[in-house]
């Protein structure tokens, strides 16, 4: 049993022993997890992939005259803003868009330019364009602004995911005749591939499946930068089958996080434009498991060979919320290229990187090597497989027009 | 012998014409044709590799450029950024040549531009617009 106390005066001893989430495979099929839980210290995981419920939001500072955006509208390089806030705090959203962007009227539409590329230009440095406009009060007299802003000149710039780090997906497929465009990628007819999303054996949740270290408060590296867990995400659905391992069938815990943009880094936050289905930020999550007991320790050790996903039908099943699953497939399977479905060979292509997942975790590693980064102890836990949490669907209670 | 792909970017006045038969029949060239849309009075468009001798690839080329077609090499059609790929691997199984791939150890995706027969494919499925057709 260690603590992660202890832990944290190794890093600050520079003598604690950091491992990713595939070193921590081979340690322990060589030296058994006795071992590895007693040499190695931390273990670090990492995921790159698209994450719709992901957001900013900014002060962009006081104007003078002042202005009360709060209540009026607000864009920026065109995208429009959330203005119920206070007079100059805006949030921006991931999935947002201009109004003149033509969406799906041209199908499938291209969803070039959204709220991700304006968050992504914004780390990057670049200078983008502030527009709002406004009521007008006694106290804040100004009715327009058109001015260009930077991410150095707003007092805070904070990235706030309401859900990211999916504790697995699903496989999309696609058995209709036709073409279709979805969130997983672009599908093609007849089963033409079958596209996941998951890091698998690096994935944070994948190594920590019943949450045993990663809780709310928890430091991460987010977009390139530090953040913490704030909360657990929406939609966060502990409770679906397990394997005997711990890892779940099924897509289902999630996190909401939150950092410093001002730290972070245009590698690590990257607008994504899915045709014919619309814009949404990659993020860049690294998550360390403190070893503190052997139990720990042989979640992190997991292997893609012993995480399964679902293969989902995006054609009929998944838009009209029908239960099923074509089968079941591990990530060491998704990972040769090719799965086979209802005796179909399936050519496989992935939506999150694994390869820039590889570097989260490496990148993590080094920072707590060089005593750049400190653990965090949760102060509370998320919900795990015994609390009874459910995501349930929307109980619709449609409102009768009047005549 | 020596082996070309090229793009064939013809005016509507000579979309009727054999100009293919042409080349294979009178330049001794071997043609395979990758890509094609060509209709009636508008302009036509294709893509093939020629192969044969370099004195009669050069000859076939003048000929072409002789009847007012444009061409260009294959390896201009279609770029890939490496700065802007994030190797996903959502291009992989919509390449149908081979021309995307990766490496399963290092998970490093790479363009291979003599398998690319720029039928374009991989440009709305990379999220990151990190291909691109250019004319």
């Amino acid at each position: 049993m260690k603590t992660i106390r202890e832990i944290n005066e190794k890093i600050r001893n520079g003598n604690a022993v950091v491992v990713t989430a595939e070193e921590i495979i081979d340690i322990v099929a060589k030296k058994g997890i006795k071992k590895a839980t007693r040499e190695v210290d931390v273990v670090t995981t990492g995921t790159f992939g698209p994450m719709c419920s992901s957001s900013a939001y900014f002060n962009v500072g006081h104007t003078t005259p002042r202005i009360k955006i709060g209540g009026g509208t607000c864009t920026l390089n065109n995208v429009p803003c959330y203005t119920g806030l206070a007079a100059v705090d805006i949030l921006l959203g991931a999935t947002a868009m201009p109004d003149s962007d033509p969406r799906n009227s041209v199908y499938p539409g291209e969803f070039r330019y959204g709220g991700a590329h304006v968050i992504e230009e914004l780390v990057a440095g670049k200078s983008v364009r502030l527009q709002a406009e406004a009521y007008g009060t006694d106290c804040y007299p100004r009715a327009s602004l058109d001015t260009h802003i930077e991410l150095r000149d707003m007092n805070e710039a904070v990235l706030f995911n309401p859900r990211n780090c999916y504790q697995n997906y699903n496989v999309a497929v696609n058995l209709s005749d036709k073409i279709i465009y979805t969130y997983m990628g672009t599908l093609r007819p007849r089963m033409g591939n079958a596209n996941y999303s998951s890091a698998g054996q690096l994935s944070p949740l994948m190594n920590d499946p019943l949450y045993k270290t990663i809780g709310i408060g928890t430091r991460i590296f987010l977009g390139g930068g530090v953040g913490h867990v704030v909360w657990q995400g929406t939609q966060h659905n502990p409770c679906v089958a397990r394997l005997e391992n711990g890892v779940p069938r099924f897509p289902a815990g999630t996190l909401a996080v939150m950092g410093d943009l001002k730290q972070m880094s245009s590698r690590w936050l990257k607008g994504a434009s899915f045709t014919g289905y619309g814009v949404t930020l990659t993020v860049g999550i690294g998550i360390p498991i403190p070893l503190l007991n052997e139990e720990i320790t042989a979640h992190a050790a997991v292997r893609d060979d012993q995480i399964v996903a679902q293969i989902v039908d995006y054609s009929e099943k998944y838009p009209q919320c029908i239960a099923g699953s074509l089968g079941e497939v591990t990530y060491a399977e998704l990972k040769t290229g090719s799965i086979t479905v209802q005796g179909k060979k399936v050519p496989t292509g992935g939506i999150s990187s694994y390869k820039r997942a590889r570097e989260i975790a490496a990148e993590l590693k080094t920072w707590i090597q060089d005593k750049k980064f400190l653990l965090a102890e949760p102060v509370a836990p998320l919900p795990s497989a015994d609390s009874g949490v459910k995501c349930r669907p929307l109980n619709e209670r449609p409102v009768k027009k009047k005549k | 012998m020596t082996n070309k792909r090229i793009v064939l970017t013809f005016p509507p006045t000579l979309v009727g014409q054999p100009i293919t038969s042409y080349l294979v029949k009178e330049h001794d060239l071997m043609l395979n044709i990758l890509r094609a849309n060509v209709t009636p009075n508008e302009e036509g468009r294709m893509v093939v590799e020629l192969s044969g001798v370099k004195k009669a690839l050069d000859e076939g080329i003048d000929y072409l450029k002789g009847l007012g077609i444009n061409v260009e090499p294959l390896a201009r059609d279609i770029k890939w950024h490496a700065d802007k790929c994030t190797h996903c691997t959502a291009c992989i199984p919509a390449c149908p040549s081979g021309a995307m791939t990766v490496d399963r150890t290092t998970w490093d995706v790479s363009f291979n531009r003599d398998r690319c027969i720029a039928c374009e494919l991989c440009i709305s499925v990379c999220p990151f617009n990190a291909l691109e057709i250019q004319f």
